[in-house]
Formats: C-alpha cells, structure tokens, sequence
C-alpha cells in the first residue's frame, strides 16, 4: 500500500487491500523476530536517518513551547531506561504514570517500554481511591508522579505493598524533603547516548490499561507489543496522517486513545505531534489550531459539543485553514456535530469506535468514505466485525434489527486478557466473536448505527466510568446507607452521573449535603465519577436477591417503560 | 466573597499536601491550569448557588467565566443583583 486512501474509496477493494500484513511489511518486521515499541517509535527513525524531525512540541497552560526531536526522545527514554534499570526494575514489573500531560508523561511512557517493563497509565484527576484499587490489583513496583500528585500517592501507598519505588519528576525545582523509598529524577538531565533496548516479541506485554465494569472493581485489559501493527495501520489509514502531518490528540494518556493514537500511533509513523497541557477553552483549542498550523485532528464528541455551545464567532477569529482531516472517538458524535463541523471548517468529522480492549479502531468512517451523519461507518478493512444476536452469537444482517457489535478475533492490538482476571475476559467472548457490549444495528450500506451500552456502564464525556465503584465511594460517605448511580442523558456530555441516594437515620437531604456528597466522590474516584445530580429517595430498587435495578431507574429517568419488575423486593 | 471563594478552592480542589505551597490570588487561572476542571466546575458552581442564594444559568458557567476568582466575582455579583 503505497499511500493511505483519499478520494473517493471502494470498501470491498480496501479489504483486500488493507491487512495486517501491510503493517509487518511497512515497519519491516518478519515472524518470529522481536518488536519493541519503544524501538519502532523512536530508536528506528532517528536509524533511518530522521532524528532532527520535531517529534514533540509540548506547551503548558502559560503558553511556553518545548519541542523534542526524535533524537532527544532517544537519549532521554535511554536516560529513564537507564535510571529504571538502576534501581532494580525489571521487565514485566508493572510501573505507573501519575502525571499531567508534561513531556515526562510521553517519554517516560517509551522508556518504560525499553527495560520491557508495563506501563500502567493512570489518569492524573484520580482521586484515592481509584488510585488504590488500580494498583493495588497490579501490584505495580513503581510511580511516576509529580509534586502535585504526590500527597495522594503518599496516602494510599501503606496500602500498597508492592510498591517499592515513588518517582518525583519536578522535585529539584521544589527542595521539599523526600520520604523513604521516594527519589527524583530530572529528565532532561539524564540523557544517555545508548541502551539495549529489551528484546520483546508481538506477544510480550507492553500497556496495562485499567477500564471499568457493571461490577466490580476496574479491570486491567493487557495489551502487547505487537499492538504496534494495528496502531500504526489505523493511524495511517483512518486518522489518515502523512509524514509531514502537524498532529493533535487531544486525548489524555491516562486513557486508552491517549496511548495507543497519542503517543504508539502518531510516532510509529514518524510525525511530529502536538500537546497542549492546558484545560478546555474554545478560544485556546482555535489557537492551538492556528498557532501549530495542525493539519490532522482526533478530538472528542464532547469536547466538539463544548465547542459548538461557543458558536460559530470564536472559529471565525482563528485561522483553521491549515486543518485537512478530524477524526471523533469516545462516544456516539451525533448527527448535528457532523453537520456543524462542515459549516465552522468545511471538513466532516470522520466517527470511530473502538474501546481498551480493542487497543486500536475498530469502526469508522474512512476518508473518503460517504459519511452518513449518526452513524459509526464500517469495520476497518483489516477486521471482520459484525452485528450478532446476545443469545447465540450469530450475525444479524437485516437492515435496523438490533444487535451486540462483534469483532472477529484475533487482531494485533486486542487485549491478551484482563490481568488478575481471566474469568471476565473468557466471559467477553461468544460464539468465535469478542462483544465489545455496545448494541447497535447495520443499515442496508452495511453501516454501524450506535444504539447504546449492554450494560449498566456511564459513558460521560467519553470516558467509561462503572457505577458500582461509585456506590462503593458512596458508602464512604457519613450519610449515605445506600445508592444507585446510573447515566442520565446529558447534551454535552452524553451522561453524566446520577446518584439515588438513601440517607443513614439522623439525616436529612439539604444542599450543604448535596455539595459534600459530590465533593466526596470527586476526591475518592475523579471529577468524571462525581454526581452531577442527587435525588433522595426512601430506598434503591433491588432485586430480592439484593442487586440493585438501575435498569428501573434509568427507565424512569427517561420516561420510559420500566419493564419486568416481577424480581423487584417490595419490601 | 473574594476569601471565601479563595479558601474554598483551595481546600477543595487543591491536595491537602500542597494547598500551603500552591500561590492562589483571585488572578490565578483556575480552568486553564487544570486546578478546576471542566466536570469539576459544576461543583463549584453548586457552591457559589448555595452560598450566594443565587442562580448560575447553565449557558452562562462557561471555562473562560470560572477562570479566575475575579471572573467568579463578576459572575456572583450579575446574578445576586437580580
């Protein structure tokens, strides 16, 4: 394949076109030989002669630039390799990432990779517990965090016994005195001319991606070096990016799209990408545009909301001239954001889906492809993917009827299994097919049509967001005795969360109560788990066995038909 | 209002651990430098109602508005006038 696709595309000549084979070919693999990550991103290119290239520009909420070539990305995750290896991490111990999208955050994640160790990206908003459940389950040796995270590792770290080894990026600029088994490291400081990088094969585990679930804790979804192959494929031919591409994610590496397309992706193929670690303003994300000249664009439905709730005025003082392709991914972009975006830019946004576990795009909307606006697009040429029955497992393929989105495994980058937890993952999988848990339908073109989650899980701004672990950090709280939480429809964000509370005798619902039951489990879990909304009620449905129906609720929240209650406790 | 929107922020949205070392004014950009998220707004804005006995209209609790404590002022005093 000599050029990604543009124009007008023939789907059934991109299926023979389009394999995995084309990505071994391109990054010149051959079975059997080992693959580091760290090495087709980094150490290969600057081989090839490509080192000068900008690999980097990062620029912080004041607006200061920093741009790292894909040399200085050598030398300096050569420097963490080195440093990582010094104080006895060895490969396949488990070492997290604490940070705000800093350059620590994006090198330190391939040298990670380096010593073949597994990187655990942990979203730096996290409260507490969140924090805990995640590392706990790990067993993670090792944090790399900042100053102003510090304090919450700090506290859950005695409940951690695995971890041995707290990382401090920013400490020399700071002078605080560390604590035992706490120790700084200065990136920019140690840059090493050489490393052996560690010989890791297709299957070695590379990325360990927490995502969350009806029930139960978060689970780790295992991802492996040979992941490569799909990241690097669907970046080239979905996201569509070309060498001399100015390239935005604007996703955040403590989430699955921030890895595999905001670090993996853009840098296999060499290009040269943009951070902005700064929080959403219409005005800076225009700027962000005009400034870097970003030609290549994967955002968010949400934040494309947040945008259009601005209006057309702010797009029209910046200078978007330089953008060719956008890209979605998190959620549904429904029909009028497409629309929208024609009319502030003059270019579609191109939908895509796909989850952890899925490690890369699964379905979407190609360039050139005829976007039909609501809708998901087509399985990426690479995969067979499909509309099947929850009960049996065969495909459905009359037009509207609903169904469970099913992929044909196997695929480079799907998740090799849920760490500590492989029950789950067997439990993922139907008649030859992995569900991903989305329902959806195919219309007559053979386009996906999202109808919602399998499941009980929140998506809110495009994050998945499990309401069992809020209920846990309800309980927590003083005055809760029981809770339901549930995704209540929200026009920005998809859902938000709402919780049913049940108050312990001696209370009684008030605002100052409303405030510090959000409060509390904004700290405990994160900004995205805090409820939004709290009714109080007498008591939460529950089945006589005892599981909550927030099936009932939700219906209720929307009007809808509450279904069969013959299971409800009266009582 | 100025001290009391101060040290709420402070206590709630900067770590316990650092809130002494964090310089806060009413100047300091509280959106754009991740100190208040875009989720966390809402907290916040929870606050503001329940302390001010006020109504924030959704439309109007946009990032630039919650940027700084002085743009929070601004936004306070529009609707306790009404």
């Amino acid at each position: 394949m000599e050029s990604t696709v543009s124009g007008a595309v023939d789907y059934q000549q991109l299926r023979k076109a389009i394999t995995w084979d084309v990505s071994k070919r391109e990054l010149g693999y051959s079975e059997g030989a080992p693959i580091n990550i760290a090495h087709v991103c980094i150490d290969r290119h600057v081989q090839a002669g490509r080192g000068d290239k900008v690999a980097l520009v990062h620029e912080n909420h004041e607006g200061e630039l920093r741009h790292f070539t894909y040399r200085d990305l050598m030398l300096l995750t050569n420097g963490w390799a080195g440093f990582l290896r010094g104080l006895g991490i060895k490969n396949l111990d488990r070492v997290c990432l604490f940070l705000d999208r800093v350059p620590e955050l994006y090198i330190g994640f391939m040298g990670i990779l380096k010593i073949g160790a597994v990187v655990e990206p942990l979203f730096s908003a996290f409260g507490e517990d969140a924090l805990h459940s995640r590392m706990e389950d790990s067993t993670a040796v090792a944090i790399i965090t900042q100053r102003k995270h510090l304090g919450k590792v700090r506290r859950v770290r005695e409940r951690v016994p695995s971890l041995k080894t707290v990382i401090v990026i920013d400490h020399e600029e700071d002078g605080r005195p560390l604590r035992e088994g706490e120790v700084a490291y200065s990136m920019t400081a140690n840059r090493l001319e050489s490393f052996p990088v560690f010989k890791a094969y297709p299957e070695t585990p590379s990325v360990l991606h927490y995502t969350s679930g009806t029930t139960g804790k978060p689970k780790g979804a295992m991802h492996v070096h040979g992941s490569i192959f799909a990241q690097y494929l669907t970046t080239k031919v979905v996201l569509d990016v070309k060498d001399d591409d100015i390239y935005w994610c604007t996703a955040d590496p403590g989430w699955v799209t921030g890895t595999s397309y905001g670090i993996i992706g853009p840098w296999a193929l060499g290009v040269t990408q943009i951070v902005v670690d700064a929080g959403f303003s219409s005005d800076r994300w225009y700027g962000t545009i005009e400034k870097h000249r970003v030609t290549v664009w994967y955002t968010a439905p949400t934040a494309i909301r947040m945008l259009m709730k601005d209006g057309l005025d702010p797009v029209k003082r910046h200078d978007h001239s330089s953008l060719r392709h956008m890209c979605s991914v998190g959620e549904p972009l429904n029909p009028e954001a497409v629309r929208w975006g024609r009319e502030a830019f003059g270019l579609d946004y191109h939908d895509t889906f796909w989850q952890t576990e899925t490690g890369s795009i699964m379905i979407t909307n190609l360039p050139g492809m005829p976007i039909k606006p609501g809708s998901m697009g087509r399985p990426f040429p690479a995969l067979e993917a499909a509309i099947v029955d929850p009960r049996s497992g065969e495909p459905i393929t009359s037009p509207g009827r609903v169904g469970l989105i099913a992929i044909r495994p196997p695929w480079p980058s799907m998740m090799r299994t849920y760490w500590n937890n492989s029950a789950t993952y067997y439990g993922k999988f139907l008649n030859g097919w992995y569900i991903c848990g989305d329902q959806a339908s195919l219309d007559q073109d053979g386009y996906f049509w999202f109808c919602g989650r399998d499941d009980d899980v929140i998506n809110t701004g495009g994050h998945l967001v499990g309401p069992f672990e809020i209920e846990s950090a309800l309980l927590e709280h003083e005055a809760v005795a029981e809770s339901a939480a549930i995704g209540k429809p929200d026009p920005v964000n998809m859902e938000v969360v709402k919780v049913f509370v049940a108050l312990r005798p001696g209370y009684a619902p008030s605002a100052d109560l409303e405030l510090s039951i959000m409060n509390h489990v904004r700290k405990r879990l994160s900004p995205l788990a805090m409820p939004q909304e709290i009714a109080f009620v007498d008591k939460v449905p529950k089945t006589r066995s005892g599981k909550i129906l927030r099936r009932v609720l939700r219906a209720q929240e929307m009007g809808l038909p509450t279904g069969d209650i013959s299971t409800m406790d009266d009582n | 209002m100025k001290e009391m929107i101060l040290e709420y922020i402070k206590n709630e949205y900067i770590d316990e651990d650092e809130a002494d070392e964090v310089a806060l004014d009413e100047n300091t950009p509280l959106i754009s430098s991740g100190i208040v998220d875009s989720f966390s707004m809402v907290s916040l804005k929870r606050f503001l109602e329940k302390k001010y006995a006020i109504s924030i209209p959704d439309e109007e609790a946009s990032p630039e508005a919650f940027n700084t404590v002085t743009s929070i002022i601004a936004l306070v005093n529009k609707h306790a006038r009404k």
